[in-house]
């Protein structure tokens, strides 16, 4: 530990607390980092941005010792250090919190946070100095958690404080962040973001690494760029604007509003009607749901991650099986029983963009032009004599809808995983939209997605509801909902909360909701 | 497989290269027993390639291919059949049941009711662990390694009960003359070639050609084998495409309990011509390495099993000639499988660096 006082005002007069000199790391042909060099002041809150593949998470990782630098040097406060391992790095005073928390479930907070550092051959002693250390660090930072609550028992926004009190309890002076508000409620993360200036104040330096500028705006004292490996910009915060880092980000400038003009909603196309769904463990996911959904409308589904949104999009795409309820189309009821076939809904005009395109939107190993004709293979167009597949057709199809999407590299031949995540974005919607369907379901439609292609996407999803069709889009980006939605519905465990006009709400009464609190119940 | 390296050094140099080191070590296997590992090559590729070894070269080879073709395809749909065993084994009673039940007029009709046989009997033994993987999630591997030993004791039963033949041998009666099919020396004879007599390669070899064949279209030409290519590499994504994942386990296990089955075309009634105790001789075994090493392609899986056809007559002509032990082929065998199966990255990941250096060199 440095026996410097670290204060928040008199920073130059201490070595900068990270230090990175020409830095470069390729896997294979790909040259993640080139050359990077970046100087972190001590006790200095600092944002990476950067779109997905542009080289952020792998620089972190070579500072927490996951991969080790084909060149450069690091030095944290001013002491050249090698790190090998992440040992190296804990020593070396840096603790990480993932974006996919690294956490067992079933072990208590305070099991968690000594797992890894026990001392002694009993876990005793550990566990009742943890229990001192955790109460300490919790008046100190407002990071209380009960330390005897499982991790399963306690919420995502919790968790994340458990990784950040496994850091600081290893004596973490820098703490690395990465993508931490993905999982949280605007309230959560206004909350995270409170523990990080405390943390600041009593001199600890952060990274954060996002792809959320606003955040990056609100709680960063500087920001580094980067854009294909390369660090394009240090900069600090207050001399910056969203749009100035979105252009160095992406190489150009970018349109950050959606442009549309006002709906023209027509008749019900869909009605939902108490749909339920209780998972194979009895848990009710999904708890008497209804809504209708309206021709030439964009109905914007809101919520933290696992609230139920995925389940509903999976009845009513026909992947899972509502446990009660029903789903009717054009005043049909269409069968959401576990007999349900998504082959069926999609000759009845649904489309659907599953929200995890690397799991089900994609058979990653696949050629484009296999791709593109997924889950419609069985379509005459698309079909050969004697079961046989028409290749011929799938191949000049898959040409026409790369060249329509502007999906790049135009190589039917490549397979998904060689795309971008933009890109491969757009080979699905490419798909579900040039079936024409009347209703399209659309999960996190950018997530992973470069800026540059979200533009194109928004825009795409615009064009679908202008052209009359019915659109239900499901997103945890609250930015993107109030941007792209005619009406608004927030879910949260379960339940629709509240719907609500975009016009007539904001970010603040979304985030209530989304927190399960209904605003107008309190007054 | 790879999208850095040129095919050909995907595809080629590289198994080409993995199976030479597996061949070093075994050279420094037979060292270690003192023996002369140039010799022990000359003893095995003569014993494989003289003009009488080579039908039994291809005999093994025939045999190779169906279980090898069985296990590739339902790898496709991410279905490790281990049961070729068994599959091959029912099968073979099947052949023995509709061939000792009637006498057929001419070998072509008793190729094809036995070629039927052996579809439906290795396509039902099967069937029974593809439903409950699909349906219940029992284990794959673990079921239809149950069912090899189910089918053991079964066949067992058979030729000592109600199968046995005259006298005390564990073994059906013979099949009728008529059933008996045209081995290599006969077809070569309706060609006017030379092939020498009594060799046991026999016209089924030619049914695992078109086989391999009907396979290779199946997987890749075909909506049924995208629909199993799909939901092989993500179930998930079947079920989003509309693919019943109950369909095609299905459908997958039967092909390949068939295929395995089609091997008792060319040992039950090809060589012996009566239902015999362990008939499959451990090929239901060998065609899981010949699918991997074959990489699940046609083409990899007639490649492999031809060579694991020369591994095994040649081994067997080992023994004869010098006396090494037939576990020593064995070996031979466990390094081929090990170095291709597992320890292909040692020659792959040097490969990738020396192309990629190469690739750079030439783009800049």
């Amino acid at each position: 530990m440095s026996s410097t006082t670290n204060n928040a005002g008199r920073l130059d007069a201490v070595a900068p607390a990270i230090e990175l000199s020409g830095i470069s790391k390729a896997f294979g042909p790909v040259q993640a980092n080139k050359d990077i060099s970046m100087t972190v002041a001590k006790g200095a809150i600092h944002g990476i941005v950067g779109e997905n593949g542009a080289g952020k998470s792998t620089l972190m990782s070579i500072l927490y010792g996951f991969y080790k630098a084909d060149a450069g040097s690091v030095k944290i406060d001013g002491v050249p250090t090698q790190i090998n391992d992440s040992h190296d790095a804990i020593a070396a005073g840096i603790g990480m919190v993932h974006q996919h928390f690294m956490l067992v479930d079933n072990f208590t907070v305070l099991e968690n946070v000594v797992l890894g550092a026990e001392e002694g051959a009993t876990l005793g002693p550990s566990l009742r100095k943890a229990r001192k250390e955790l109460k300490r660090l919790a008046d100190e930072y407002e990071l209380d958690v009960n330390p005897d609550a499982l991790i399963e028992d306690i919420s995502v926004g919790f968790q994340q404080r458990v990784e950040i009190l496994k850091a600081l309890y290893r004596q973490a002076e820098i703490l690395i962040l990465d993508e931490p508000t993905g999982v949280l409620t605007p309230d959560e993360a206004d909350h995270l973001f409170r523990i990080l200036r405390n943390l600041k104040e009593q001199g600890k330096t952060i990274v954060i690494i996002t792809h959320k500028l606003r955040e990056i705006m609100d709680v960063t004292d500087s920001v580094s760029v980067m854009r294909r490996g390369e660090m394009t910009k240090t900069i600090a915060t207050s001399t910056t604007s969203p749009e100035d880092l979105a252009e160095a980000m992406v190489g150009r400038r970018v349109l950050l509003e959606v442009d549309k003009k006002p709906a023209v909603v027509g008749e019900t196309v869909m009605q939902m009607k108490g749909l339920s769904v209780t998972d194979v463990h009895g848990v009710k996911r999904l708890k008497n749901v209804s809504f209708e959904l309206k021709r030439g409308e964009i109905l914007g589904i809101a919520g933290v991650a696992g609230n139920g949104q995925s389940e509903l999009l999976e009845v009513i795409s026909g992947i899972g099986a509502a446990t009660s309820g029903e789903v009717l189309m054009h005043g049909e009821a269409i069968d959401v029983s576990k007999h349900a076939n998504a082959e069926l809904r999609r000759k009845r005009g649904i489309s659907h963009v599953p929200e995890d395109r690397h799991q089900r939107g994609l058979v990653m190993p696949f050629m484009t032009w296999e791709n593109t004709a997924f889950g419609y293979h069985n379509e005459p167009e698309y079909s050969g004599k004697m079961g046989l597949a028409n290749q011929h057709h799938m191949k000049e199809d898959a040409r026409e809808k790369m060249e329509r999407f502007d999906i790049r590299p135009p190589n039917p031949q490549l397979v998904a995983s060689h795309f971008s995540g933009g890109n491969q974005q757009k080979i699905v919607l490419a798909r579900e939209i040039e079936r024409n369907p009347d209703v399209l379901l659309i999960g996190q439609p950018t997530r992973g997605v470069d800026i540059g292609a979200i533009e194109f996407i928004h825009q795409q999803i615009v064009n679908l509801r202008d052209a009359g069709k019915a659109i239900l889009l499901v997103s945890v980006e609250l930015d993107e909902i109030q941007a792209l939605s005619d009406r608004i519905l927030v879910m949260f465990d379960g339940v629709v909360q509240g719907e609500r006009l975009p016009e007539n709400t904001n970010e603040g009464e979304l985030g209530l909701l989304m927190a399960g609190v209904d605003p107008e119940a309190n007054s | 497989m790879n999208k850095n390296l040129p095919k050909w050094v995907d595809l080629g140099l590289i198994p080409l290269l993995t199976l030479l080191l597996a061949f070093a070590v075994s050279g420094l296997v037979v060292l270690s027993i003192g023996q002369d590992p140039v010799e022990v090559v000359q003893v095995m590729i003569k014993g494989a390639f003289n003009p009488f070894g080579i039908g039994h070269t291809l005999y093994f080879t025939t045999s190779f291919i169906f279980t090898g073709l069985a296990v590739a395809v339902a790898f496709h749909a991410r279905l490790f059949n281990i049961g070729g065993e068994g599959q091959a084994g029912i099968a073979g009673v099947g052949v023995a049941l509709v061939m000792l039940s009637y006498d057929w007029p001419h070998w072509s009709i008793a190729l094809l009711v036995g070629t039927l046989a052996a579809l439906a009997f290795g396509a039902a033994w099967a069937a029974i662990p593809a439903y409950l993987q699909a349906k219940r999630g029992s284990h794959i591997v673990i079921t239809t390694i149950m069912f090899n030993l189910i089918a053991t004791a079964i066949i067992g039963y058979l030729v000592v009960g109600p199968m046995q033949g005259e006298g005390s041998q564990p073994q059906s009666e013979r099949f009728p003359a008529s059933a008996s099919l045209p081995d290599f020396h006969e077809i070569f004879g309706w060609f006017g070639l030379e092939f020498a007599k009594h060799a046991p390669a026999n016209i089924s070899f030619f049914i695992a050609l078109v086989a391999a064949l009907l396979v290779w279209i199946l997987i890749w030409k075909t909506r049924l084998g995208y629909e199993m290519r799909a939901f092989g590499h993500s179930e998930k994504a079947a079920v989003y495409a509309g693919i019943s994942p109950l369909k095609i386990t299905m459908i997958a296990m039967l092909i390949s309990g068939a295929l395995s089955g089609l091997m008792a075309v060319n040992t039950v009634q090809g060589e012996a011509e009566r239902l015999l105790l362990g008939s499959v001789e451990g090929a239901g075994f060998i065609g899981i390495a010949v699918a991997l090493m074959g990489r699940s392609h046609p083409v990899g899986v007639l490649l492999a099993a031809f060579l694991f056809g020369i591994l095994t007559q040649g081994g067997a002509e080992l023994q004869f000639e010098l006396g090494i032990p037939a576990q020593m082929i064995t070996v031979i065998q466990a390094l081929i499988i090990m170095f291709t199966g597992s320890l292909e990255n040692l020659v792959r990941m040097p490969m990738e660096k020396i192309f990629i250096r190469a690739g750079k060199g030439a783009t800049s």
